[in-house]
C-alpha cells in the first residue's frame, strides 16, 4: 500500500505497532470451572466456589477451551505446542479473586503464525502472530452505583480467553484496522469468539513507537489498553503517534508507559507509569500439571477445519471468476459467504455477487437486517438471477421483482407469474404498440425524420412504458428504429 | 480418661459391631476427654451437637446392619480442611469467621464411611511452623509435657496431641514439609503422609500446593491404615490427584519382609547427630535385620540442599497462595478499611496474618520478584530434581528408606533460639522436607523414649505409590518396638 | 544478593503488607540472614538440570465442557465482609 508517513516540518516518521487481543472464547463453562460463561446473568450467578477463589478450591481445565484454542492456532496459520503450561501471573486486583491469574507465559498453546490482510488499495500484507494463550478473564467492577463504594461482580471471573500476540509489523492505522476485520472474521469463521468489540467479547490492547523513516530502531513504546472499536485502535495509533513525535522534536524522550485512550477526545492519556509498573512475579502454576497435547489429537482438529477466508475468497476469484474486491467482501463473514454460495448454485455466479454487492446489501442495510434475518432467501434470489438471465423479465422488471421480494419474501417465479410480469418477446405485438405510438404522435415522427433522431428513445420509452414494462428493450429499440426509418 | 477412648480405631470398630457400647457413648467419652483436656488447646471449634447428631446416625446404622467402613468413629479434623458449615480458619485471625459452604474431599470420604466429626484441631497458622506456636488461638500443649510445658511440633500439632491425649480416636493432618511427621513423632503416635496425589487437596486451604498432601494421624500403624483408606483416591476436582487404585493398607499389615531392603542413608547420619537418636535408628534397623530384611547404605547426595530449596518453593507458592486473603470476599476485613483499595489489602493482612506467615510471604514474593526468579526460585526447581532423583537411584538398591523423623525431641514452649533465629526452627525439618520435594509417601512412628522420657520418632520413606511397603514395615517395628502410649 | 530498605519496602508493597519504618532494619536483617543461608544452593552446579514443576510427572487432564457449579448467590456472598446489591462491596476503586 501506499506507504504511511508522517511528515512535519522537521522531518519524516513512520509508526511501529503491535497489538494484543484478548478474545473470549466461545464454551459453555468457564476454562477451569463448571459455571456457567452466559453473559448478562444476574450479579454473582454464574460464579462458582472456585471463580470466588474461595479457599482450597482447584482448577480443572475445560477441554474445549483448549480445542478452541487449537482451532483458532490452526486458523492462524501458526504453530501448535504439544507442551505449554499454565503460569500465575500475581497482582492484587479487585475483580481477581484469588489476586492471581491463571494464564500462561514461557509456554503457550500456540506458537508463531501468520495472517495476510488485505488493504484499501487491493493490495496485501502479511502480519506475524508472535503468539497466542489461553488464560481466565476477570470479574467487573461496577463504579456508579455508589460515591463511596465499588461493587464486585463475579460472572464473568474464569471466562476463558485467548490472548493474540502480534508482532510489531503493522506500520499504518488502516493495517490495524485491517488486522482487526480479518481476524475477526477468522474467529467468527470457527466459532471460538464473537468478536463483538463493544460488548467485549475481544478486546484490543495497542502499542505504539515511532521512528525517523527509513530506519530500523525500535524506540520506547507505550501500550494503551482495552481500545474497543476497530475505529478507536486506528485513532489511538495515529494521535499516539503524532504525540511521540511531537515530543521527540520538540527534544522530549517518551517513557514507557501504560495510557488510556479515551474515546470522546480520541486522545490518550497516561495510566501507570513504568516505576509503577506491576511485578507480576509469574511461576508454574502448581495445581496444574504441564499440558501435553498429542499429534492425533492436533491432527483430529485439523481435520474438522472449515474453509477460511482467505482459501474461500481465492476460490470464489479462481473458480467462480469474482472480482477480488467483491470476494474478499462477500467472504468476510461465514454467513454472508455461505449466503452467497447457496444463491449461486446453478446460477450466473458473477451476477448473483452483482445483486448482493448492489440492491441485496442496500437492502439489508436499509432495513438494519442481518444477513441472517434477510427477508429474501439466497435460492430466491438466484432464482431471480436466472430470471433475467433466461430473459423471463427484464432488468428493469427485476429491481421491481427484487422490491416486491424484499416486502414479501415470496418467490420470484411467483411473483412474475401472478402478477404477468413476463418479458413481452413477441415481435407481432410489440409492433402493435409501435404502431399504435406512431400513429398518436406523428409530430414527434415528423421531427425525427427533420433530423431530431434522439426521439428515438423516446418512442422505444413510450412503447415499454404502454407495455407496462413487459416489452424487451432490444427488440423494441430495433422495430422502432426500422419503422421510424422507413 | 474415659476406657474406651484407649481402644483403637480397630478396636473401637469392633466393640461398636459387637455392641459393647454405642457410637453415641463412645462420642461422648470423647467429648468428656475433650472437656477435661482444654489444656491442651488441641481444639479450636468443638462441634458436639454436630458430632452427637452423626453418632446417633452411626447408631441407627449399626442397628439395621448397615454399618460403612468407619461407622460411628471419632475424629477431630485439621482446621485446615473446609468442612460445609463449621467454621474453618487456618488458626488464622484473617480467616477467623470463615464457614466454608463445602466439604473437602478428603473429609467428604470420612464422612461417607460414618465418621463422627468432634471438632477442628488447632495448628500452625495456615500450616506454617514446626511447633503450633505460630498459631492465632495459641499454642498447643505436647500431653507429654512434664515440669516444662513443651511443643507437640507442628503443623499439625493438634492433631497429634489429640491423638496422644485421646481427644479423638484418629485425626487428619496435612503435610507439606513434615507438617505429619514431626509431630507425630513429638508426640508418640503414629502418621502417614501418602504420596503426592494420593489424597485429594481439594477443600484444604492451600499452603504449598506442589508439596501439600493430607494424611491420618493415629495411635498406631493399623489406624493410619484403616484411615488412609478412606481418606485416599482419586477426585477428578484435583488435576494433580493420581488416577490410581487404592489398595486396602490392612492387608499389608501381616505381610512378611524378609529379603526386603532396606536403604539407611549415610547423609542423615551427620555429624553431630543425637546420639540417643542414632542408637534407636541402629536399634530399628537390628529389628528388621531380625525379621530377615537386608541393611544396605544408601546415598541421597543432595540431602544437605533439601531444606534451602524447600524454603524458596514452599514460601513462593504461599505468597501466592495467601494473595486472597485480601478481605473482599471472606475472612477478616481490616476495621479501618482507608481510602484506597490497596489501603484496605495493606490494612487486612498487615492485621490478620501472623508474624511468621508475614516472614513467608514476603520471602516468597522476593523469591519470585523480578531479577530473583532465576536465582532462587527456578535455581529451587532445578534442586528439586536433583533431590527426586536422589531418591530415585537410592530406590534402585533398596525397597524402602528408613530414617530418624527429627533430629529432636519435643522441645519448650517459646524457646529462644528458634523465635530468635527463624532458620533454627527450620533446620528441625532436616529429614522430612525431602519427602515433600521427592512427592514420596512417609511414615512416622514412636521407637522409644529420649532419656528425656519424650517420645522419639522412625521415618520410613517408600517408594512413589507404594504405601503398602511402609505399612508392612512399619508393623513389624511397631511390634517389636513395644511403645507405651499415654 | 544482600537486600536492602528499599527491597524491603517495595517486597512488602507487592505483598500488600506493611513493615513499620522501626521494623525495616530488623527485618531486612533477617531477610539477609535467610537468603544467605539459601544462597547455600549455588554450591551445586544446575546449569544441565531441567526445573521440575510436576513431582509426579503427570499431563494435565481436562473435563467436559458442561455447566455444573454455579447460582450459589447466597453461598458465595455469605462470607463477605461487605456485600450489597448482591454484590461484594469495597471502597470505591479509583482507576
Amino acid at each position: 500500500m501506499a506507504e504511511y508517513i508522517i511528515t512535519t516540518d522537521k522531518g519524516q516518521w513512520e509508526v511501529v505497532v503491535g497489538l494484543e487481543i484478548h478474545c473470549q472464547i466461545i464454551s459453555q463453562s468457564k476454562i477451569f470451572s463448571g459455571a456457567s460463561t452466559e453473559f448478562g446473568d444476574e450479579p454473582n450467578t454464574n460464579v462458582s466456589f472456585i471463580d470466588a477463589g474461595m479457599p482450597g478450591m482447584l482448577p480443572v481445565l475445560n477441554q474445549e477451551c483448549v480445542h478452541q484454542a487449537v482451532k483458532t492456532g490452526l486458523g492462524l496459520n501458526a504453530k501448535i505446542n504439544k507442551y505449554s503450561e499454565f503460569s500465575r501471573k500475581n497482582y492484587f486486583y479487585a475483580d481477581m479473586p484469588t489476586d492471581y491469574q491463571i494464564t500462561q507465559f514461557r509456554y503457550p498453546i500456540v506458537g508463531e503464525g501468520k495472517v495476510d490482510i488485505d488493504l484499501s488499495d487491493g493490495t496485501t500484507k502479511t502480519i506475524g502472530i508472535e503468539r497466542m494463550h489461553i488464560e481466565q478473564d476477570a470479574g467487573k467492577s461496577i463504579h456508579d452505583l455508589s460515591p463511596t463504594k465499588s461493587y464486585i461482580d463475579l460472572n464473568r471471573a474464569g471466562v476463558g480467553l485467548m490472548e493474540i500476540v502480534t508482532k510489531p509489523d503493522f506500520r499504518a492505522p488502516e493495517e490495524a484496522g485491517a488486522f482487526l476485520r480479518k481476524l475477526r472474521s477468522i474467529l467468527r469463521y470457527l466459532g471460538t469468539c464473537d468478536g463483538n468489540m463493544d460488548e467485549g467479547s475481544m478486546r484490543c490492547d495497542v502499542n505504539v513507537s515511532v521512528r525517523p523513516y527509513g530506519s530500523d530502531e525500535l524506540r520506547t513504546r507505550c501500550e494503551m489498553k482495552n481500545v474497543n472499536s476497530v475505529k478507536f485502535v486506528m485513532q489511538a495509533i495515529e494521535n499516539e503517534a503524532k504525540r511521540h513525535i511531537e515530543v521527540y522534536e520538540n527534544g522530549g524522550i517518551i517513557e514507557q508507559e501504560t495510557r488510556q485512550f479515551d474515546p470522546t477526545t480520541g486522545l490518550t492519556k497516561v495510566m501507570r507509569k513504568k516505576e509503577f509498573a506491576h511485578d507480576y512475579r509469574y511461576f508454574p502454576e502448581p495445581d496444574l500439571p504441564p499440558l501435553i497435547l498429542s499429534d492425533e489429537y492436533i491432527n483430529s482438529v485439523r481435520n474438522e477445519m472449515i474453509e477460511l477466508p482467505d482459501a474461500k475468497k481465492q476460490r470464489f476469484i479462481e473458480t467462480l471468476g469474482l472480482t477480488p474486491y467483491d470476494a474478499m467482501v462477500l467472504c468476510e463473514n461465514k454467513e454472508t459467504a455461505d449466503f452467497f454460495e447457496q444463491a449461486t448454485a446453478g446460477h450466473d455466479a458473477k451476477k448473483v455477487a452483482n445483486w448482493m454487492m448492489g440492491d441485496f446489501f442496500a437492502m439489508l442495510n436499509k432495513k438494519r437486517l442481518d444477513i441472517t434475518q434477510s427477508p429474501i432467501s439466497a435460492e430466491n434470489l438466484g432464482a431471480l438471477v436466472e430470471l433475467i438471465s433466461k430473459d423471463v423479465i427484464s432488468g428493469k422488471i427485476a429491481k421491481d421483482v427484487f422490491e416486491i421480494m424484499a416486502q414479501t419474501g415470496e418467490n420470484p417465479e411467483k411473483i412474475v407469474e401472478e402478477r404477468g410480469l413476463k418479458q413481452v418477446t413477441d415481435t407481432g405485438a410489440i409492433e402493435s404498440i409501435i404502431d399504435a405510438v406512431i400513429a398518436a404522435n406523428q409530430d414527434n415522427v415528423a421531427a425525427y425524420k427533420n433530423g431530431k433522431t434522439n426521439l428515438a428513445g423516446w418512442f422505444v420509452g413510450q412503447v415499454i412504458k404502454q407495455s407496462q414494462g413487459k416489452a424487451n428493450p432490444a427488440i423494441v429499440n430495433k422495430i422502432v428504429r426500422e419503422k421510424l426509418d422507413s | 480418661m474415659q476406657e474406651i477412648t484407649k481402644l483403637t480405631i480397630a478396636e473401637a470398630l469392633q466393640g461398636l459391631k459387637n455392641k459393647n457400647f454405642t457410637a453415641v457413648e463412645l462420642t461422648e467419652a470423647y467429648l468428656k476427654n475433650m472437656a477435661q483436656g482444654k489444656k491442651y488447646n488441641a481444639y479450636i471449634t468443638e462441634c458436639a451437637d454436630v458430632a452427637l447428631a452423626q453418632a446417633k446416625i452411626a447408631d441407627q446404622n449399626y442397628a439395621v446392619g448397615k454399618a460403612r467402613a468407619l461407622e460411628g468413629i471419632p475424629l477431630g479434623i485439621k482446621d485446615l480442611f473446609c468442612t460445609k458449615n463449621i467454621r474453618t480458619t487456618a488458626a488464622s485471625h484473617i480467616l477467623d469467621n470463615f464457614v466454608p459452604p463445602y466439604e473437602s474431599t478428603v473429609t467428604q470420604h470420612l464422612l461417607d464411611d460414618g465418621v463422627v466429626f468432634l471438632g477442628k484441631l488447632n495448628l500452625d497458622e495456615f500450616a506454617m511452623g514446626g511447633s503450633n506456636e505460630t498459631s492465632y488461638f495459641g499454642p498447643v500443649i505436647n500431653p507429654w509435657s512434664k515440669d516444662k510445658l513443651l511443643v507437640p511440633g507442628g503443623s499439625s500439632g493438634g492433631s497429634a496431641a489429640a491423638v496422644a491425649a485421646h481427644l479423638c480416636a484418629g485425626s487428619t493432618g496435612t503435610d507439606t514439609g513434615g507438617s505429619i511427621r514431626e509431630p507425630a513423632a513429638f508426640c508418640g503416635v503414629t502418621g502417614i503422609k501418602p504420596t503426592y496425589g494420593r489424597c485429594s487437596r481439594y477443600g484444604i486451604v492451600a499452603f504449598a500446593s506442589s508439596l501439600d498432601q493430607a494424611g491420618p494421624i493415629a495411635q498406631d500403624v493399623r489406624d493410619c491404615a484403616v484411615l488412609l483408606n478412606s481418606m485416599a483416591g482419586f477426585d477428578e476436582k484435583d488435576s494433580t490427584s493420581c488416577n490410581l487404585p487404592v489398595p486396602d493398607y490392612t492387608s499389608f499389615l501381616e505381610q512378611d519382609i524378609k529379603g526386603l531392603v532396606i536403604g539407611l542413608p549415610k547423609e542423615y547420619r551427620p555429624n553431630g547427630l543425637n546420639t540417643e537418636i542414632a542408637a534407636y535408628w541402629d536399634k530399628a534397623a537390628e529389628m528388621l535385620k531380625a525379621r530377615g530384611a537386608i541393611i544396605k547404605e544408601i546415598s541421597l547426595p543432595h540431602t544437605k540442599y533439601a531444606l534451602a530449596t524447600y524454603y524458596v518453593l514452599a514460601p513462593a507458592e504461599a505468597s501466592s497462595n495467601l494473595a486472597r486473603y485480601d478481605g473482599i470476599r471472606y475472612g477478616y476485613r481490616a476495621k479501618a478499611e482507608g481510602e484506597h483499595l490497596d489501603e484496605l489489602y495493606i490494612r487486612t493482612r498487615t492485621e490478620g496474618f501472623g508474624k511468621e506467615v508475614k516472614r513467608r510471604i514476603m520471602i516468597g514474593t522476593y523469591v519470585l520478584s523480578a531479577g530473583y526468579y532465576d536465582a532462587y526460585y527456578l535455581k529451587a526447581q532445578k534442586m528439586r530434581r536433583l533431590i527426586r532423583d536422589d531418591f530415585m537411584e537410592a530406590f534402585k538398591q533398596c525397597d524402602i528408606i528408613l530414617t530418624p523423623t527429627s533430629p529432636i525431641t519435643a522441645f519448650p514452649i517459646g524457646d529462644e533460639s528458634m523465635l530468635q533465629n527463624p532458620i533454627n526452627m527450620y533446620l528441625n525439618d532436616v529429614f522430612t522436607v525431602s519427602v515433600n520435594l521427592a512427592g514420596l509417601p512417609a511414615m512416622s512412628l514412636p521407637i522409644g523414649l529420649a532419656q528425656n522420657g519424650l517420645p522419639l520418632g522412625m521415618q520410613l520413606i517408600g517408594k512413589p505409590f507404594d504405601e503398602g511397603t511402609i505399612f508392612k514395615t512399619a508393623a513389624a517395628i511397631e511390634a517389636d518396638a513395644k511403645f507405651e502410649r499415654i | 544478593m544482600a537486600i536492602d530498605n528499599e527491597t524491603v519496602k517495595r517486597v512488602a508493597f507487592l505483598s500488600r503488607l506493611r513493615v513499620e519504618n522501626d521494623k525495616v532494619d530488623a527485618t531486612k536483617e533477617e531477610f539477609n540472614k535467610i537468603l544467605t543461608w539459601i544462597e547455600e544452593l549455588n554450591e551445586v552446579n544446575t546449569d544441565n538440570v531441567e526445573a521440575l514443576i510436576s513431582v509426579n510427572d503427570l499431563s494435565l487432564r481436562t473435563r467436559p465442557d458442561e455447566v455444573t457449579a454455579g447460582h450459589c448467590r447466597t453461598e458465595i456472598l455469605k462470607n463477605a465482609p461487605a456485600a450489597e446489591y448482591d454484590y461484594f462491596a469495597v471502597p470505591k476503586v479509583v482507576e
